[in-house]
This record gives C-alpha cells, sequence and structure tokens, in this order.
C-alpha cells in the first residue's frame, strides 16, 4: 500500500493543450479517502481535528500542488528556467505536504497501538536495542521540533537499518534524506491544538495508541523490495 | 500660590505615570529586553486576556502568553545561566563586557558569538522571549472597531519606503499569507541602509535583531497565534489583526530604537 499518492496519480491523467498547441499530459493529483471515519481516533485526535486536517489542510496541499504543476508545466515548455527555478519552494512544501499526509492517515489507525511483531519488531529491537528505546527516540526528536514539522521512523535502503529523522515544514523524508519513510508523526500545531493546545508531549505520547503497525510493516516490506 | 499649583502638578504627574506602569516598572513588555537580568520574567500584558476580542480570542491569548511566551522565558532563563556558569564558556570572574553578561537583546544582536553548546537553546527562546515581548507590545484593544492609521513622521516614512499606507498593508499581509510553516512577520528599520522600513520574515523564533535591524512591528503567524479561534484561516486572521495594532506604540518603539547604542560603547 505505497500508496495513496500513487493511487490518487493514477487516477486521472488529463490531456491539457498547453500554450503552443502541444498536448502535454497532466497527472492531477486528488485528496486520498481516509481509511475510517473522522471520530475513529478518539480520543487520541479529536473528529474536529481530523476533519479540519484531512479537508482543509491536506486539501490546500493538493490543490496548491497541482496550480504548481500546471506552472512548472508552463515554465517548462516556455524553457523559463528562472521560473523553474522559482517554483521549486512551492513544489517542495506542497508536494511534501501531500505526500506526508497521505503516509499519516494510512499509518494511523483506531484499531493500532500496541507493539509491532514479525520482522518489523525483529528489525526494530536490532537497531534500537528494543521497541522501548525506538519510541523513547522518536518521541524525544519529534517533541523537539522547533516550529513546524514531522518526525519520522526510517528506513535506510543502503546500511538496511531503521533510523529516526526529523523534518522542518513539510520536507519529505526520502527526497531528503534518502531514508524511506515507515511512520511518520505530524507536530505542525494544526495536527494537534484544538485538542492539546501547547502540550505537545502529550500528543505524541497519545499518537502511539494509534500507530498502524500493519500499515508500517507493509511500507517496510515494500521498502525492503526497493533496496 | 503658584508653588502650590506647581505641586499638585507634579503630584498628579506622578499618578498618571504610576497608572501607565506595571509591577516589572516598565510601560511595555518590550522594554526590557535591553536591561540586563540575572533571570528575566514573563512580562504582564498591557491588557486583559479577553480585551483583544473580537479579533484575538481569550483562550488564545491566554495559552499563547501562559503556554507559549512562558515556556520561552524559562528556557532562555535555563540557557542563561548555564552559560554564564560554564566554567569553560562563561565567566569564573565577572566579567561586564562578556557577552553572557549582557542584556537579552544584546545577546540576539550578536547570536553567532553565542558558544555553539547554547547558540540554538537561545535563539530559540531568547528568540522567543524578545519577539513576543515586542508582539503583544504592538497591540491594544479595539472595542469599537474604529480604523487606525499611523501618524506622522512614521506614516511619511511608510509612504517613502512603500508608497503610500496600503501598499505597505499589501506587502506585509502578502508575506504573512506567503510564510510556510512557522515564523513572523515584521516591519523593522534598518540603522545600516539610512534607517529605511523594511518589510521582512523570520522563520520559527529567529529574530531580526539578530540581523541587526530594529523592529517595531509583527505579526505571529504561528499556528497557535491563531488556529483555536481561525483554525486555517490564516487569511481572515490577519485582516482582523490590522485592526489591533497600535500605532502609538509602534511610534514609540521606532523612537526607543533611537536611544539604543548601535555599537558596543563599553
Amino acid at each position: 500500500m505505497l500508496s495513496a499518492v500513487s493511487a490518487s496519480v493514477a487516477e486521472s491523467i488529463l490531456p491539457k493543450t498547453g500554450a503552443l498547441g502541444t498536448l502535454v499530459a497532466r497527472l492531477k493529483h486528488t485528496l486520498p479517502d481516509l481509511p475510517y471515519d473522522y471520530n475513529a481516533l478518539e480520543p487520541y485526535i479529536s473528529a474536529d481535528i481530523m476533519k479540519l486536517h484531512h479537508q482543509k489542510h491536506h486539501q490546500t496541499y493538493v490543490n496548491n500542488l497541482n496550480a504548481a504543476e500546471e506552472q512548472l508545466a508552463e515554465a517548462m515548455h516556455k524553457d523559463n528556467i528562472n521560473q523553474i527555478i522559482k517554483l521549486q519552494p512551492v513544489l517542495k512544501f506542497n508536494g511534501g505536504g501531500h505526500i506526508n499526509h497521505s503516509i499519516f492517515w494510512e499509518v494511523l489507525s483506531p484499531n493500532g497501538g500496541g507493539e509491532p511483531t514479525g520482522d518489523l519488531m525483529h528489525i526494530i529491537t536490532r537497531d534500537f536495542g528494543s521497541f522501548d528505546r525506538m519510541k523513547e527516540e522518536l518521541t524525544n526528536v519529534t517533541v523537539a521540533i522547533q516550529g513546524s514539522g514531522w518526525g519520522w521512523l526510517g528506513y535506510n535502503p543502503n546500511s538496511f537499518r531503521l533510523r529516526v529523522a526529523a523534518l522542518p515544514n513539510q520536507d519529505p523524508l526520502q527526497p531528503t534524506t534518502g531514508l524511506i519513510p515507515l511512520f511518520g508523526i505530524d507536530v505542525w500545531e494544526h495536527a494537534y491544538y484544538l485538542q492539546y493546545k501547547n502540550v505537545r508531549p502529550d500528543y505524541v505520547k497519545a499518537i502511539w495508541n494509534i500507530v498502524n503497525w500493519n500499515a508500517v510493516s507493509e511500507r517496510l516490506a515494500a521498502a525492503k523490495q526497493c533496496s | 500660590m503658584a508653588v502650590a499649583v506647581k505641586k499638585r502638578n507634579v503630584f498628579q504627574i506622578s499618578i498618571f505615570f504610576g497608572i501607565l506602569t506595571y509591577s516589572n516598572g516598565d510601560a511595555y513588555p518590550y522594554q526590557c529586553i535591553r536591561e540586563i537580568k540575572e533571570e528575566y520574567t514573563l512580562p504582564t500584558l498591557p491588557y486583559g486576556y479577553g480585551d483583544l476580542e473580537p479579533y484575538i480570542d481569550e483562550a488564545t491569548v491566554k495559552v499563547h502568553h501562559t503556554g507559549h511566551h512562558a515556556a520561552y522565558t524559562k528556557k532562555m532563563n535555563v540557557a542563561l545561566q548555564q552559560w554564564r556558569n560554564d566554567p569553560v564558556e562563561g565567566v569564573t570572574i565577572k566579567n561586564t563586557n562578556h557577552l553572557a553578561e549582557k542584556s537579552i537583546l544584546d545577546i540576539l544582536k550578536e547570536i553567532e558569538e553565542v558558544p555553539q553548546k547554547y547558540r540554538k537553546a537561545l535563539t530559540n527562546n531568547g528568540g522567543g522571549f524578545v519577539n513576543h515581548n515586542i508582539y503583544w507590545s504592538v497591540m491594544s484593544p479595539n472595542p469599537e472597531n474604529k480604523e487606525r492609521l499611523p501618524r506622522e513622521p512614521l506614516l511619511s516614512d511608510i509612504n517613502k519606503n512603500f508608497g503610500n499606507f496600503s501598499q505597505f498593508v499589501d506587502i506585509f499581509t502578502k508575506d504573512a499569507l506567503a510564510l510556510f510553516g512557522s515564523g513572523y512577520v515584521w516591519l523593522s528599520r534598518n540603522p545600516l541602509d539610512g534607517n529605511k522600513l523594511l518589510v521582512s520574515t523570520t522563520a520559527n523564533q529567529d529574530s531580526p535583531i539578530s540581523q541587526r535591524f530594529q523592529p517595531i512591528l509583527v505579526l505571529d503567524v504561528w499556528e497557535h497565534a491563531y488556529y483555536l479561534k481561525y483554525q486555517n484561516r490564516r487569511p481572515d486572521h490577519i485582516s482582523e489583526w490590522w485592526k489591533i495594532v497600535d500605532w502609538n506604540v509602534v511610534e514609540k518603539l521606532d523612537n526607543w530604537w533611537k536611544d539604543i547604542p548601535q555599537h558596543d560603547e563599553l
């Protein structure tokens, strides 16, 4: 299930006429559905937050990504390198936002929590000493993020090891660090503020109750196949 | 007769200033940033938590002040104390020329000189402390939704640097909308460029003071500044915020900077 992103990408390929009459095939991104109801993650994440987070924030990243890609197509069409470069930040913000949130919805579940089993548990124990130590490291790194960002558990396809990483804003894990994202925690204030206010540690502590270890295991299996 | 009248006027003036000042002796939160302190205190707001309604809701002001600003204050004090008592990096003999012994304003001005060990903590928490001190200062209640404008000579300066006031508002607002993630939008003077006014942004708790600018107006666009009332609707928050900007205080702050020495005169 590497993705909602690839699913939405495959969903609609629109032929579009460029400025000079050339056909430009375009992929239009769409907001993936949540695999559960808005209230399904309560009491750990409120329905209000889930609704806003999905319908407003994630939708905005999708809309802005589509708009930026249209501008990119036009800039490439006109061979306007300056404009191509100028679009990089907005592509990163919104592309990263779409990627990150698409992963996030999948790796949470109302039936989640507890501890992983199988290969994932084995590799966590191998690389961190114990599940609790991985949990502590990811928690601390995530809580310590200044401003907006994400904490990640990622897989290094070169060393075959798990790593914890924190990234600012919507910087996507794989293009930025090479790590393949397995599980992420969104600590932009919009992810928790309505419920937890400034007490980010409580939110990060709560999220461990809804980790979808099955989905994370599947992501690990897929990541291993890529390396 | 003339002497009695004079005495009464002095008495009245004292009462007036007495009402203006707060428990820590400062009229506005920004003033304490140039003081050298063992430990800084969270400044009292110049208004009640609910007084910025309906533009900023009471719950937000309260958490913003007692939660976020208080945490930055506390962590800044910890970092300052650790630095000052560091046997290697700090001072074993009290040396008033040492950066650690200066005010948080001076420390932020020379943030690159802070030892690596303490730089991040002071950038984030010292910045957080100072940024919020300025933020609270430049807002005031506007219960009657009166239009607010800067007056001379600041208005002329704004016109000179931005064309006219409404163009300035546009530029500032556009920057506030475009800022991705957490940060601030500032109106500052640049003393290294003929004291010109400029609009700039900083990420997280970075301060334009570290760029040697003199900030006189700030808008906090961290989500915590508006999420409880506006959620993702940052544009609405921004347009409402303009109504509580207190241009009299912006002017005071502008004048306050003129009294601060630009260079280390010690």
